[in-house]
């Protein structure tokens, strides 16, 4: 019999302030969003009945989420077949695609959205001033070392040459062997980069604000400002919404192994 | 099945030749390996006949064609990599399926062939599990069956052994042999070990330095080594530079050793004498100096199990035999024993040093 594995009390004791540090301000904020917009007193569903009503949230955070999945989308097809490549052809450009993935932590929002205005200026209506033109094409660059440093960890975690040319000496081309043997591992990384993708453009609001777009976190600023108790419950609404769409991905994500290793017995 | 030709292929990465004209014309059903120490261009000759790199110049002709600019995924051969390369993300039916597959054949032939296949290399039970489930061997083992699922024209394995323990690795090559010969496959072979190229090959070609030292049977290459590396590389090999003396003798560093070889070589030519270790006998010393043998003592006695190495050397230690001998004759000879020890005059092999090309030499006792 596997003897029981004791935890040590220090181990509890930082578990316990760990969990505190993040649940003490979300179960404030709850508390908060359950109290009365008129009289302040708990508790009351109002709040996020009167969000849940606004035909603005609903908008908003479907437009952010179709956002979005679209930079998760161009990001992968952008970034997967490039690290691949980088990995497989050229490792030495590793370093230099490194450091270009961390220009956008050090360019301020603010800078990126400024000079992207500028450069995408007089490019056609359908792009410059749509949310899925324009905006994804900034989210894709704000994404790039989310999504980046995620293949690479991925891509280092696999043996590329050998699965490559043990795909090719079996027949297979590029695109079979990038799909079918490389892709399915390094799912995982491309899961993650995309959970960060997610988050980052559901509550990114500086670029969508100064692009005057109305996105779901312009909506939740919105609020922020002019609803004292619906912002609470906007906030806890928020966060429920990012995880859930977090979990859909990643049943997504699963449900696209089956093919592979079941689908095909 | 395939015959592969490989004319004055040439390699070269920056200042570094990698193969310096490799020619090398190999029959249909044969199985030759490239042997040799790290570095010496083996594993790049083999990239060029899959296809994964290009020659800086020469050409690879597989059964009368030119292949050389014509793609891996093209070229119809099987490889077994060194490293373990079956797909993480399919099990090991999926994985031996995967050429099938892409050859777009239908599921439940493809399914038939893969599971025969596994069963072949001895692994049916194992075709439901995921690599991460498998030993090295049994990996190496689902490599090869899909290696040969896709009926290949050409076998190629790189060094498929040099991960496994000692034991397992016997055993595969054995089985590797046993079905390269049950299905007639042109197979190229590349590995480091002597032991293992010398027991599965129909040939050898020892290769130093980007070039093909010497090919030939297995037999041949141990017995009448053409030049000092060779000698060295395949074996245990005694080296002794040596003067041509009176005709059917050498003299070594003043002591007269009969040599069959030496009869009609010119007096005075530096030779290297190669004596392999079996050939060599050792007996007590009884006091009087033996002729044509070296009289010394044991200067070291090593048990292989089977045999014990025998290091023989003189008083001054400038002139050294090492003798392999049965465990029971050498459990009396212990270091400090006064011995004699000598080999029969039409064992050794002579080299002559005047027009041998100077080729870095392996250690002496590399196995």
């Amino acid at each position: 019999m596997t003897p029981r594995r004791r935890i040590a009390p220090s181990a509890v004791v930082w578990l316990f302030l760990g969990a505190a540090y993040f649940l003490i301000p979300l179960a404030a904020t709850l508390l908060f969003s359950l109290r009365d917009d008129q009289t302040a007193k708990c508790c009351t569903y109002a709040n996020y009945s009167y969000i849940l009503h606004d035909p603005d949230f609903w908008s908003t955070i479907r437009l952010s989420f179709v956002v979005a999945l679209e930079t998760i989308a161009i990001t992968v097809v952008l970034l997967v077949p490039t690290v691949y490549w980088v990995h497989l052809k050229v490792p030495r450009l590793r370093p230099l695609i490194g450091f270009l993935a961390l220009v956008p932590f050090v360019v301020a929002p603010i800078i990126l959205v400024v000079g992207l205005l500028d450069v995408y200026r007089g490019t056609p209506e359908w792009f410059y001033a749509q949310p899925y033109g324009f905006l994804a094409v900034v989210y894709v660059v704000l994404a790039f070392p989310f999504m980046y440093f995620s293949l690479d960890t991925g891509f280092r975690s696999i043996d590329v040459h050998t699965l490559t040319e043990a795909s090719q000496s079996l027949g297979a081309g590029w695109p079979t062997t990038l799909w079918r043997v490389i892709l399915p591992n390094i799912k995982a990384a491309a899961l993650a980069g995309s959970f960060l993708t997610l988050a980052i453009v559901m509550g990114e609001f500086t670029i969508a604000s100064l692009s005057q777009f109305n996105t779901f976190s312009v909506y939740v600023q919105y609020i922020n400002q002019n609803k004292t108790y619906p912002a609470g419950a906007i906030t806890m609404l928020a966060f429920g919404i990012t995880w859930a769409a977090m979990l859909a991905l990643l049943a997504v994500g699963r449900g696209q192994q089956a093919p592979i290793t079941e689908g095909e017995k | 099945m395939a015959d592969v030709e490989l004319k004055q292929l040439h390699r070269r990465f920056g200042e570094v030749i990698a193969l310096a004209g490799i020619d090398l014309d190999i029959a249909t059903g044969e199985f030759v390996s490239l042997l040799g120490p790290s570095g010496c261009g083996k594993t790049t000759a083999l990239r060029l006949v899959a296809g994964f790199d290009r020659p800086t110049s020469g050409r690879v002709v597989i059964d009368g064609k030119d292949v050389t600019d014509v793609p891996p995924n093209s070229r119809d051969i099987g490889m077994v990599f060194q490293a373990y390369s079956l797909f993480p993300n399919m099990t090991a039916v999926r994985n031996v399926e995967f050429g099938l597959r892409v050859r777009k054949q239908h599921r439940a032939d493809r399914n038939r062939r893969a599971l025969e296949l596994l069963d072949l290399v001895g692994l049916a039970q194992a075709a439901d599990r995921y690599p991460h489930q498998l030993s090295g061997g049994m990996q190496q083992r689902v490599a090869l069956a899909r290696a040969l699922a896709i009926e290949p024209r050409l076998l190629l394995l790189d060094e498929p052994l040099s991960a496994l323990d000692a034991k397992v690795r016997v055993q595969l090559r054995e089985e590797i042999r046993r079905i390269q010969l049950e299905l007639g496959i042109t197979t190229i072979y590349v590995t480091h070990d002597q032991e293992e190229a010398l027991s599965i090959s129909d040939r050898v070609a020892v290769m130093s330095g980007g070039r093909i030292e010497q090919i030939g049977p297995p037999a041949e290459m141990y017995g009448s080594p053409a030049t000092p590396f060779v000698a060295e590389f395949i074996g245990t090999m005694n080296r002794l530079t040596a003067t041509v003396a009176d005709d059917g003798s050498i003299d070594y560093g003043g002591l007269r050793l009969r040599v069959e070889a030496a009869r009609g070589l010119p007096r005075g030519e530096r030779v290297l004498c190669l004596v392999r270790p079996e050939t060599v006998e050792v007996v007590r010393a009884n006091g009087t100096p033996a002729d044509g043998a070296l009289t010394g003592e044991v200067v070291s006695n090593t048990f292989l199990g089977s045999t014990s190495r025998l290091r023989v050397a003189d008083e001054s230690g400038a002139r050294t035999l090492t003798a392999d001998i049965s465990t029971a004759q050498g459990i009396d000879l212990v270091v400090g024993t006064k011995v004699v020890a000598s080999f029969p005059a039409d064992s050794p092999r002579l080299l002559s040093l005047a027009d041998q090309p100077v080729s870095p030499v392996p250690d002496p006792d590399g196995r």
